[in-house]
């Protein structure tokens, strides 16, 4: 067993990289779409402030872009530094989708990213337009891989255990592939980020028109915001759903601690609009529900059950029991791989070994386990209820508040109302940290509702983790909380001060000593130094 | 489907190919962060050197992303003993890698020259501690990794960071930042104009010289180091188990593939012959056949090292037995074939598409250019 705390430390280090790597990655999505659009607009109108537009905008995508790169190597170092059995384990099924994610994705967006910067002069309009279409393209087919293996985490099709090597091993690249979990991610997933470049540039282009400067510019820019993050946020709502639907064909667990589903409803499941979920009491208090809505949405019929925490407990149960029989089976076949008889009792119960490997967290040798041990490893199958209940709620509340904000929005700008309703302006401008805070939670919904495995039901989490040195993980923990905070203050600074200068250059900031604040007719100097 | 081991030996040369595709493209501005500073004397060449990699270098990275995804994809076993092991050392190569994309994008988005060194340093870090780093990596593997795999197969590792720094792996350190070195400036030679362009050149003669030097003597110690050597039958289509070998220590055993197949000298020998002729060419002011020379050096030392250790990928210095060799820390059959014809359909368009952004930003950055085209990033 590798040391349970190296194993926490591990893991806190993998959530806050990740958490932090997933606040640049949405707004790269979001972003290259919509420059995208610009750009189109330019080639097709020739007019010139489309093309300002594309180049502000993707100003601000650059900088955001240079830390989606460099917090996203973090990831791929991270399953080998910390998670090496894990890489081991898996890397035979896993490691497929993210390689390809590199030949296919990565190397498109970070060849021609460049190009959108340097290649204004060099390339023809519809060239450069091409090259900013690679972009986003690449960054969107970079998101599928990822996701592809992701999803694979939550729903390992496609795979199977090969004793001779002690991992598991692709059997069907295809079901990895079109696994049906990957695909709901995918879009809902890419259709958040999409929200997010919405939000931002909706935003910022309300803050402009509350200080009447740049207005050309913010009011086409609202109009692209407003109506392609309304089309985004009514997806990623709509496709949320589906989402929740294979959650509940896959991982019953997740969708049942997300609903604090205790004990199973006679079908169709109601659904818990609100509550208290008491872990102790095992029970939900003050709950407000809605007749049949989550058999509904999760199991698209009146009469299959949603089953509870409570029946999937035992059920986990009975998968340990079989569990143990795979283990023992293995023991046996590592020292005598012709053995027929424990080949055969090995094939019957190879699909829960991974519930057998969820003792090692109690016992040395699981094929000794007590019923006690056993019991905690049931229990231990239902991930945090209320972290799940209460995330998912605000996520879904928060994904309701922008289809609503980019249906005003998109009412005002078919109306060309927008600087006479300064209330909405201000509203838009405040809610630009909302879209990041969904995202996280949905990040937080989707991995820690995983808990405990690393692979559902093959791999668990704490099993997965490199035997280091804690002092090793407590160094780089630390490391990354000083270095990540320090670029998040310089990212943060250069888009304030990007933004307010604007993408002319005027507004000044911080304002230079003994300047006055606006500083009109300094372009000069203003473009020498935004090189 | 192709037979386990032809599939395993086209890995192992996939993986090669992607190391050196790594080191001609990435190299070059590896080497160019490690030298501007120097080569650069104000802001103003400062920037051209780095405008010179600038809009090509995220791309170059990404065959080092890449050759990541293939080994955890390919050789799961080796990244996850190799990552693990080197913990700190990779949490270095991070660090620099993170300051490379950081730096290159913040550092002229002010003019404050106090701004502008921090960021010049994280350059200079970012290009020359991965470059240093990446031969300490190989000289380690020479030496044998202390690790083992316990029942479940997990990856022991008993050594430290300061244990990596041995005087032989120093060394093949300084032929890797040498000949990165020499590259990049060779690529800088031809790319800027004056007068940076003729200062990068001796910075690129100096370079070649000492990697010409600490290249011989790398050869020359390891001729005199133990070296490993597998003795049992080896199975190349068996299940990838690594702990069913018999691996023994012998003097010279590194050098064994060269005297077992004499042609293959030809590799070194060509290492040697295109690092020399870097030097010539870079004194001929030829920085466009320099740079094909220093292309070719890079490859010939990669291949070099990987004929030298092959079969092996990750000696272990504790247990020899449980070290990683082509034969058996590698993928099933099943995903080496797919990823196989990944590789043959995608590489091809990387490399058409590679080929066509470095034609589009064709030509010298010089300083009137640089002026005229102020504020486009």
């Amino acid at each position: 067993m590798t040391d349970l705390v190296v194993v926490n430390l591990s893991r806190l280090q993998f959530a806050l990289t990740a958490l932090y790597h997933f606040l640049f990655v949405p707004l790269t999505l979001g972003l290259s779409m919509i420059l995208v659009i610009m750009e189109s607009v330019y080639v097709m109108t020739g007019r010139e402030i489309w093309r300002r537009m594309t180049k502000f905008w993707g100003l601000l995508f650059g900088i955001n872009f240079a830390m989606g790169v460099a917090t996203g190597i973090t990831m791929e170092f991270q399953f080998g530094t910390n998670w090496a059995y894990y890489s081991h384990y898996v890397g035979d099924v896993f490691g497929a989708p993210l390689a390809i994610e590199g030949l296919m994705a990565f190397f498109l967006e970070s060849t021609f990213v460049g190009l959108f910067f340097f290649g204004w002069e060099r390339l023809s309009k519809v060239g450069h337009l091409l090259v900013t279409a690679l972009v986003a393209l690449g960054s969107n087919l970079s998101a599928l891989w990822i996701l592809i293996a992701n999803a694979w985490m939550q729903n390992p099709v496609g795979a199977q255990f090969n004793f001779e090597t002690m991992r598991m091993e692709l059997a069907s690249f295809s079901q990895v592939l079109f696994n049906p979990v990957a695909q709901s991610k995918f879009v809902h997933t890419v259709a958040a980020g999409y929200v997010v470049g919405s939000v931002f540039v909706l935003a910022i282009s309300a803050w402009y028109l509350l200080r009447g400067r740049n207005v050309d510019l913010a009011k086409r820019s609202m109009a692209v915001a407003a109506s392609f993050g309304l089309a985004c946020s009514l997806s990623v709502v709509v496709l949320g759903d589906e989402s929740g639907y294979l959650a509940s064909e896959n991982q019953k667990m997740k969708i049942a601690a997300i609903e604090a589903e205790w004990s199973t409803e006679q079908a169709p499941a109601s659904f818990t609009v609100f509550g208290f979920p008491d872990v102790a009491g095992r029970t939900t208090h003050a709950k407000i529900t809605v007749p049949w809505m989550l058999g509904l949405i999760a199991t698209r019929s009146i009469d299959q059950q949603v089953p509870g925490i409570l029946d999937l407990v035992a059920r986990a149960h009975e998968r340990i029991a079989s569990g143990i029989e795979a283990y023992r089976a293995l023991g046996v076949l590592r020292r005598d791989p012709t053995n027929a008889t424990e080949r055969a009792r090995f094939d019957a119960h190879r699909a829960d070994l991974g519930y057998g490997l969820l003792l090692l967290k109690y016992t040395g040798d699981p094929v000794q386990a007590t019923p006690a041990q056993i019991d905690r490893a049931a229990w231990s199958t239902v991930p945090n209820v209320p972290v799940l209940f209460f995330a998912f709620r605000a996520m879904v509340a928060l994904g309701l508040y922008f289809i609503a904000l980019f249906a005003t929005a998109f009412y005002l700008s078919t109306r060309h109302r927008f600087e006479s309703h300064r209330g909405f302006l201000r509203l838009a401008f405040y809610s630009l940290p909302l879209p990041w805070i969904a995202a996280e939670l949905g990040w937080i919904v989707a991995e820690y509702g995983r808990q405990p495995w690393a692979i559902d039901g093959v791999l668990p989490t704490f099993l997965g983790a490199s035997p280091v040195p804690v002092a090793n993980v407590v160094l780089s923990l630390l490391g990354f909380v000083v270095f990540y905070s320090a670029l998040a203050v310089v990212d943060v600074y250069l888009m304030v001060r990007t933004i307010r200068r604007g993408p002319d250059g005027l507004g000044y900031w911080p304002p230079p000593a003994g300047q006055p604040k606006a500083a009109g007719g300094k372009r000069e100097t203003v473009e020498a130094v935004v090189h | 489907m192709l037979d386990y081991a032809a599939l395993r030996i086209i890995w192992w040369l996939i993986l090669g190919a992607l190391l050196i595709g790594f080191a001609i493209t990435d190299g070059f501005d590896l080497g160019v962060g490690a030298i501007f500073r120097f080569v650069g004397r104000t802001d103003e060449e400062r920037r051209a050197l780095l405008e010179s990699v600038e809009p090509v270098w995220e791309g170059n990275q990404v065959w080092f992303i890449l050759g990541g995804g293939a080994v955890f994809a390919a050789w799961p076993l080796l990244y996850a003993a190799s990552f693990s092991g080197l913990y700190l050392a990779m949490f270095l190569v991070l660090v620099a890698f993170i300051l490379r994309p950081v730096g290159f994008t913040f550092r002229n988005k002010l003019a404050d020259p106090r701004w502008r060194s921090v960021w010049d340093g994280a350059l200079l870090i970012g290009g020359a501690v991965p470059a240093l780093l990446f031969g300490v990596a190989f000289g380690n593997l020479f030496l044998g990794l202390p690790f083992h795999f316990d029942a479940l197969m997990r990856p022991v590792y008993t050594g430290g960071f300061f244990n990596l720094l041995e005087p032989f792996a120093l060394l093949v350190g300084l032929v890797s930042l040498s000949m990165l070195v020499m590259h990049g400036a060779t690529y800088a030679a031809l790319k800027v104009g004056e007068p940076m362009s003729e200062r990068a050149a001796a910075a690129g003669r100096a370079a070649a010289g000492l990697y010409l030097v600490t290249f011989i003597a790398a050869g020359a110690w390891l001729a005199t180091m133990e070296g490993q050597r597998i003795v049992s039958v080896i199975h190349g289509s068996a299940p990838s188990n690594p702990l069913a070998k018999t691996v023994v220590l012998a003097r010279g055993a590194w050098l064994q593939n060269f005297s077992t197949h004499p042609g293959l000298w030809v590799v070194p020998i060509a290492a040697l012959l295109a690092g020399l002729a870097t030097w010539v060419l870079l004194r001929a002011r030829r920085p466009g056949l320099g740079f094909v020379a220093s292309s070719l050096a890079q490859a010939a030392t990669i291949l070099t090292a990987g004929i030298g250790l092959f079969p092996f990928l990750m000696p272990s210095s504790t247990q020899p037995d449980h070290g990683l060799t082509v034969w058996d820390a590698s993928s099933s059959a099943r995903t080496l074939t797919i990823m196989l014809v990944a590789v043959i359909v995608f590489l091809p368009i990387v490399l058409a598409y590679t080929a066509w952004v470095f034609r589009v930003l064709k030509g010298r950055i010089t300083l009137e250019e640089l002026r005229r085209h102020e504020g486009s990033y």
